[in-house]
């Protein structure tokens, strides 16, 4: 600490705040890292374990080859160096829901080292920025122990089901310089991830899991200062990620104008992230320090990655988040707000939206803003009440798409389309069944030139207010044309309307 | 004589003809169970009532016309490190003291897949560290040709159950020389084969970089059907080698003429028994006159080889017997605390010899020291590894003495746990370098006690150990010696 520094003058604004995240990601498998155990979530405690993944003595480790293809493959679509050597190590602790005593990881030769993930922070100027990766890393999870907390010294019990379960845990580089940019990066990455269908990334169910690393930096007469590591855990939403991250970073600054410690005073802390009262608090250590004892793991053999497999794994990433958006922009016309929408709603939505456009286009182009505006609107909201997914939306792209192209050919008009739209859904029949029930036919010309003369002898005061220059009064003749005939296009009529009178 | 004197070619050709039924087989091993293993205290336990039930249907088997497997009937003791379904699998450690696993090792299933029966389970140092068997939970095993003098160890079970004629084979593991010193101790032969020719499924790691799990027996040709049986690729153990297996029971038939033998010369300085020297120069003549041409080799980096193995396989060790806490089968010794229910449940249940290693481990991999110890220790094992890279590219075996003296006395080496590793001064260094080797009997000392000789090889060339050893036992009549009961 120097004691020269005078803390009064520093401003919080003057703090340049610095977090760096762990993400562990469960890898879709269906059986454990190491043993053919069931990695189900949500079954009756310790019915899925074996001797291998509940370490009984004589037992050894045999790798999950789907595991490591599935860390392969999130390493190319994080942008990230595949070791073409990988090997397993040994982290020793003791923990009753640490049933070998170890823990499987890896320590100096992680199966993806450097990579970056692309983020812009939505509703901001600023440009999309490049969040480091410092490596990514296969290992096996703990166990669950479940304590008594009424404080009455009730046993605790241990479920061994989520031992041995893959772990993927990716590490950022100490580069992201906002809470909302980590909010950002989380949700880019979740969103990832589940394009390349690696991980549930169930919150919930703790597939997707998030510690942060958070301290500040003050640049003081060309010195920069730091304040001490504070690790984060418990954020179990994206939301408490950027709430807690901003909660700590007022704490630390409070503190620090208190006590002046610096990184070089004190050790890495834990805190947990309280949901309910909005807070950091600090968290027991599971060991007084932490010495882990790392050395290979003379179980298991070391991996040697090949360029096949890593061709493999390239050939089935299929397009990725950011690139679907640019697509959508380019090709489609989308703005940013849309593509977002459409690309978050998964590569499903994706390609509904693909089909719905390029099916209604005319002359080659595709219908992005009007299919844009249909997904979401009338889409979007049905999914959201019917707590749905588009795969379970009941009108196909084709179809949809069948409507939209009447809609632009004049056929029927949009508020009328979503009539037939919704009788689509609850009848589950076609564009043409749907007009037929609705009574839709295409007006022809007769019909609409004797319309209009009706119109035009039943309300001579009306008439008399767009001669004298009053052209919205033309509205009011539409409404009344819709009671007489509900076919009729609004924009035909009103041009037919116009062109009778003379204006 | 008993039916378990033959070989065990015979014994299972006999069985098989029916001329013996395996119930006879199991009727004379359990017999002499009961009659040496109060004196000896070879067996931990044994598996009478399993043994009888196999051999009934061995006998069934056989009746009805069915092949019952190269070792139908032959009775096997197997090192009660090594875990056998539904039986009391300890370790030599009173932490496992009712441990039955639900799961059989590997070996174990290959044993019984050949028609072998389980006799009972061999006492062993507790987790197998140690040279003489004293470090069992369940006591001492005696020299069945001196009961003042030690087993040797850790196999010193496996090794006197052979030696006493409880069983015409047994299994053991070698992990810095425990099968081939108990062996030599005991005057049977015994084989450590390359690291990853037998999975080590089921196997109760001490330190599994170094583990071997191997045969012991009378001879060279009846360790060779064993392996034969033992040896392969196995799912369950991602360590075990895909290499092809040979006959190695039809290569012993093969002679060894132009055998190239390497003689280290850091074999042979300070240190050496003068009896065990000269008979191990005996040997060399005889494996001489059978065609074999000597070598001098150089293996410079053996003198390091016991410092490197009380680093690396300690680490290990601390490692592995981290589970040993107390928390899912073990017995657990009650406290307000964890770390105090942890602290307490490994003082109360490890022996001495392995909280020493533990201890040790968990140093040597501390941070701040792990850079002095086990890393560097893992480089010196490369080096020793490279001399005999460079050696067998001279030779086809390396030849020498097993262990420096014959089997010390009981209590001789309580105090001073450095001489007791000093034991394995010429045995460790294979388990470094993952080369296998064999040890065979040659010789007798003034006061009656075994010499072993040590043969080495290339990695995988246990066929060559297996032959040149099978040769010199046509020619010698000293693993046909028996002691006195």
């Amino acid at each position: 600490m120097n004691a020269t520094i005078d803390r009064d003058s520093i401003k919080f604004s003057d703090a340049k705040l610095i977090v760096g995240l762990e993400v562990h990601v469960q890898l879709k498998t269906d059986s454990k890292l190491f043993c053919g155990c069931s990695t189900k979530f949500g079954s009756d405690p310790n019915t899925q374990t074996c001797p291998v993944c509940t370490g009984m003595p004589g037992t050894l480790p045999v790798l999950n080859q789907k595991a490591l293809a599935l860390s392969i493959k999130t390493g190319l679509a994080l942008n990230c160096e595949i070791a073409r050597y990988t090997k397993w190590d040994r982290k020793n602790y003791f923990y009753p829901d640490l049933p070998k005593g170890y823990q499987i990881s890896q320590f100096d030769k992680p199966v993806c080292g450097e990579g970056f993930v692309e983020v812009k922070v939505p509703k901001s100027d600023q440009p999309s920025r490049k969040i480091r990766l410092e490596r990514a890393h296969l290992e096996e999870d703990a166990g669950k122990s479940i304590h008594d907390e009424s404080g009455k010294g009730g046993v605790s019990r241990i479920d061994l089901n989520r031992t041995g379960t893959p772990l993927l845990e990716i590490v950022t580089k100490p580069n992201i310089r906002s809470a909302e940019e980590a909010k950002a990066f989380l949700t880019e990455l979740k969103q990832i991830l589940e394009y390349i269908a690696v991980s549930d990334c169930n919150m919930q169910e703790g597939s997707l899991r998030c510690d942060a690393n958070v301290n500040l930096h003050f640049e003081i007469d060309g010195e920069t200062i730091a304040t001490p590591i504070v690790e984060i855990k418990n954020l179990n939403s994206f939301r408490a990620a950027e709430r807690a991250i901003t909660h700590e970073s007022k704490r630390q600054f409070k503190q620090w104008k208190k006590s002046g410690e610096s990184i070089h005073d004190a050790p890495k802390q834990t805190r947990g992230w309280d949901d309910s009262a909005q807070c950091t608090t600090p968290q027991r250590e599971k060991e007084e320090s932490a010495d882990y004892r790392y050395f290979p793991d003379p179980d298991l053999i070391a991996v040697i990655i090949t360029d096949e497999e890593i061709e493999t794994a390239k050939n089935s990433l299929g397009e990725l988040p950011a690139s679907l958006r640019t697509t959508l922009q380019s090709e489609y016309g989308l703005n940013e707000y849309d593509s977002a929408v459409i690309v978050s709603a998964g590569r499903k939505m994706v390609d509904y939206f693909r089909a719905l456009a390029d099916g209604s286009g005319k002359d080659g182009k595709p219908n992005g803003k009007m299919a844009s505006n249909w997904v979401g609107q009338e889409i979007m909201r049905y999914l959201n009440e019917h707590n749905a997914t588009i795969e379970d939306y009941p009108v196909s792209a084709e179809t949809l798409a069948d409507l939209l192209s009447r809609i632009v050919g004049g056929e029927v008009d949009q508020t009328r389309g979503k009539e037939v739209l919704a009788e689509m859904l609850s009848s589950g029949c076609d564009v043409q069944s749907a007009f037929d029930k609705l009574g839709i036919v295409k007006v022809d010309s007769g019909d609409l030139d004797a319309l209009c003369q009706q119109l035009i002898d039943e309300n001579p005061a009306v008439i008399e207010e767009i001669k004298g220059g009053k052209l919205k009064a033309v509205g009011s003749l539409i409404g009344k044309a819709r009671q007489i005939n509900p076919n009729v296009n609004p924009g035909v009529l009103r041009e037919a309307i116009l062109k009778i009178i003379g204006i | 004589m008993s039916v378990l004197d033959n070989s065990i070619e015979q014994l299972a050709q006999q069985v098989s003809s029916g001329d013996v039924s395996a119930a006879q087989c199991v009727d004379a091993s359990i017999a002499q169970i009961r009659a040496q293993n109060d004196s000896l205290n070879v067996m931990i336990s044994d598996c009478e009532d399993a043994a009888r039930e196999r051999a009934a249907s061995i006998d069934a088997k056989i009746a009805a016309g069915e092949n019952a497997g190269p070792l139908a009937g032959v009775p096997i003791a197997i090192k009660d490190g090594i875990c056998t379904a539904g039986h009391v699998t300890t370790a030599g450690s009173k932490m496992l003291e009712n441990f039955a696993p639900p799961y059989d090792a590997t070996i174990v299933q290959r044993l019984n897949d050949a028609g072998a029966i389980c006799i009972g389970k061999a006492n062993l140092d507790e987790f197998a560290m140690g040279s003489s068997t004293e470090n069992s939970f369940f006591g001492v095993t005696k020299n069945p040709w001196s009961t003042e003098c030690v087993a040797g160890g850790s196999s010193g079970g496996s090794a006197a159950a052979v030696a006493s004629g409880i069983a015409p084979a047994s299994i053991g593991s070698d992990t810095g020389g425990s099968i081939r010193q108990p062996a030599s101790f005991c005057g049977i032969t015994g084989i450590k084969p390359t690291y990853g020719r037998v999975s080590r499924f089921g196997l109760i790691a001490f330190a599994s970089s170094l583990d071997q799990i191997g045969p012991m027996a009378r001879s060279a040709k009846d360790c060779a059907i064993l392996m034969n049986v033992l040896s392969g690729h196995d799912v369950k153990d991602s360590t075990s080698a895909r290499n092809d297996v040979p006959d190695f029971a039809a290569d012993c038939e093969q002679d060894i003429k132009r055998l190239r033998l390497g003689i280290c010369r850091q074999h042979f300085e300070e240190g050496l028994n003068e009896e065990v020297k000269a008979s191990v120069e005996e040997a060399i003549k005889a494996l001489e006159s059978l065609g074999a041409e000597t070598v001098e080799i150089d293996l410079p980096h053996t003198k390091h080889a016991v410092a490197t193995y009380y680093v690396v396989a300690p680490c290990e060790a601390s490692s592995n017997l981290s589970r040993f806490d107390g928390v899912r089968y073990t017995s657990r010794e009650p406290a307000e605390k964890l770390i105090d229910m942890y602290s307490q449940t490994r003082k109360v249940n490890f022996g001495e010899e392995v909280i020493r290693r533990i201890l040790l481990g968990t140093y040597s991999l501390s941070s701040g020291y792990d850079h002095e110890l086990y890393k560097k220790a893992s480089q010196v094992r490369r080096l020793i590894k490279n001399d005999y890279d460079a050696a067998f590219e001279k030779v086809d075996v390396i030849v020498g003495p097993t262990v420096p003296t014959t089997a010390f006395k009981i209590g001789q080496h309580a105090q001073d746990p450095l001489a007791m590793y000093l034991a394995d001064i010429y045995t460790a260094s294979a388990n470094l370098a993952g080369v296998p080797g064999i040890s065979l009997p040659c010789g007798f000392s003034s006061d009656g006690m075994p010499i072993g000789l040590q043969l080495q090889s290339n990695m995988f060339w246990e066929s060559t150990l297996l032959k040149a050893a099978h040769q010199y036992q046509t020619q010698t009549d000293w693993h046909s010696k028996r002691p006195q009961s």
